[in-house]
């Protein structure tokens, strides 16, 4: 268990730097899966079933081609131009960056953690289907509609000009 | 246990009352026999390496009947020079692929070049561990087995991607291209069919949906969901969606060799080539084994009288039916166009798919109608919501010839 978590997190840590640091896009993208699979893995390990195979039909399935086809679709961008990783925005990023981890130090460090091993929450995903359809069926329903008009805008834009009106 | 005590209880084993047991028994003999420690990874191998030894062996079986069959229809012998009618065809093939030369473009993106067979391949292993494939013969049984299959399956779009970009070959490249937008537009349907099921049932794991079909009307027609109008209907589109997902014949535009050589395949040759076949083959295999979970039953027997045939000869035998319905369709329909092929999955499986879930819904509520009554009025339902769509809303605008916005 513990020999999986180090091995997953090792995962998860080596892609998201090397997202960062690889000059060729596509190889970015790849990476960043490395992360979000593995980011899965971790759910899975810790028993939660359908937030790691949402993960992967979500991240893997869709995000990765989504980036990948605004990589290749859009002109010239595949590859980086030669030069310095760094630019005056690193300061910038660096703060940011900075800034973000501090206030999530800063809550975990607020919150207290009960003494003894915790024992995780059993939510089968029979579960949550059962909350998805009746307390949260509001807030499913508005994420529905929301996508539907993304869907929509993304036809309108798709559309041949002659036909717009 | 010791050896004597195993040979006493293998005749008691053979007269077991269900045939199926047996493999389960054995594998847990054989278990049985291990220290404590080693008996999960043990267990875990033996059943792997029976996975891997029967899909194997049927990718072979599969591509000696797929050229025969093929042979058969064009009127030709087919492979019939390496044993007695050819039949070791599939071996002198595997010798071939293994000691062809790897070729590899020098412009080739190396790492992802080599990465990309074992991405397509090693998933679709994965969903072949959460079919049933007869009584208590299941690898896992996982709650939400339908969702881990689909989501296993959602990496192979990732892998055809990898394939296409890293050879910088433009026919590559187009070909991974068009197999995106086909996987994900045909992915749509796919699981929306499946969603009926799931419905139905009301569970995600495919061992409850294999279980809620079992028992007979009448003591003669199965309970399977394919008997209802909404299996029925979920079933064609689940049919094509899934040809269509393993990029097979008619739908076979990714590998179209008039337009674009070989697709995503272009730039590969040698053993890479042969597992990136493997995959597809594997990927038939896993969506037919789906499609014969969901709808026809998994390893139910299809009359009553003959339960004393083991169970996961059913399964097979269903499988070697699927297989031979690819092969028909491949060896019979020409190759769609890309606008057509976006047009059917988008204007006619879609509305199809969600019309269906309606009539599902009604179908539910309507238990206590007698059962020829309530069938013929939810495949009414399905029928006459699908012909009065397609005629108003998607009539097809005149046909002219095509405009190209970008070539001239």
């Amino acid at each position: 268990m513990q020999a999986a978590f180090f091995i997953i997190a090792a995962l998860i840590v080596i892609g998201g730097l090397a997202a960062m640091l690889v000059r060729k896009l596509v190889h970015a993208v790849l990476w960043l899966m490395v992360t979000l699979a593995s980011l899965a893995a971790l759910f899975l390990l810790l028993g939660a079933q359908f937030v790691g195979f949402a993960q992967i039909l979500v991240y893997v399935g869709a995000v990765a081609i989504l980036i990948v086809f605004a990589i290749l679709l859009t002109r010239n961008s595949e590859w980086a131009k030669a030069g310095r990783l760094a630019s005056p925005s690193w300061l910038v990023g660096v703060g940011i960056a900075g800034l973000a981890t501090g206030c999530l130090i800063a809550s975990i460090l607020a919150s207290s953690i009960p003494p003894g091993v915790p024992v995780p929450p059993a939510a089968s995903v029979a579960d949550i289907g059962q909350k998805l359809m009746t307390e949260y069926v509001l807030p499913l329903e508005a994420v529905g509609l929301l996508l539907t008009a993304a869907m929509i805008g993304a036809v309108i834009i798709a559309m041949p000009e002659d036909k717009r009106g | 246990m010791t050896f004597m005590a195993m040979i006493t209880c293998l005749p008691h084993m053979l007269l077991l009352a269900n045939p199926d047991e047996w493999l389960v028994r054995l594998k847990q003999t054989i278990v049985h026999w291990l220290p404590g420690p080693w008996q999960f990874v043990i267990s875990s191998l033996i059943t792997i390496a029976v996975l891997i030894a029967v899909f194997g062996a049927l990718f072979a079986v599969a591509t000696l009947i797929e050229r025969k069959g093929l042979g058969r229809i064009q009127n030709r012998p087919g492979p019939n020079r390496v044993g007695p009618y050819g039949v070791l065809q599939p071996m002198a093939d595997a010798v071939k692929m293994l000691i062809k030369e790897d070729v590899v473009p020098r412009a080739a993106d190396r790492v992802v070049h080599f990465l990309a067979p074992l991405v397509l391949v090693a998933p679709v292993m994965l969903a072949f561990s959460v079919i049933p494939y007869g009584q208590g013969l299941v690898p896992i049984n996982l709650d939400a087995g339908v969702l881990f299959f689909f989501a296993v399956g959602a990496a192979s779009e990732l892998a055809v991607f990898m394939a296409g970009w890293s050879g910088h070959n433009k026919y590559s490249l187009l070909g991974a291209m068009r197999a995106i937008a086909q996987m994900i537009s045909y992915e749509i349907p796919l699981v929306l069919s499946t969603v009926t099921v799931v419905m139905m049932v009301g569970s995600l794991s495919l061992v409850q949906i294999v279980a809620a079909q079992g028992g007979y009307w009448w003591g003669v027609i199965p309970r399977w969901n394919i008997f209802a109008p909404w299996g029925l209907a979920g079933f064609v589109v689940f049919m094509i969606a899934a040809i269509a997902e393993s990029n097979r014949s008619p739908f076979d535009l990714p590998e179209g060799e008039s337009e674009i050589i070989a697709g995503f395949l272009t730039e590969y040759s040698g053993f890479k080539y042969a597992v990136f076949f493997m995959g597809e083959y594997f990927g038939m295999f896993a969506i037919s084994g789906l499609a014969i979970t969901l709808f026809l039953g998994g390893w139910h027997a299809p009359l009553p009288y003959l339960g004393w045939v083991p169970s996961f000869l059913w399964f097979f035998g269903k499988l070697f039916i699927f297989l031979f319905v690819f092969i028909w369709l491949r060896g019979t329909l020409p190759r769609l166009r890309m606008d057509q092929l976006m047009n059917y999955a988008w204007k006619c499986l879609l509305p199809l798919a969600l019309i269906n879930i309606g009539v599902a819904v009604i179908w539910r509520f309507t238990a206590g109608w007698p059962g020829p009554l309530r069938w013929l009025v939810c495949a009414l339902l399905i029928v006459l919501a699908f012909v009065w769509l397609e005629k108003t809303w998607m009539k097809s605008r005149e046909l002219k010839p095509r405009t190209y916005h970008y070539a001239s």
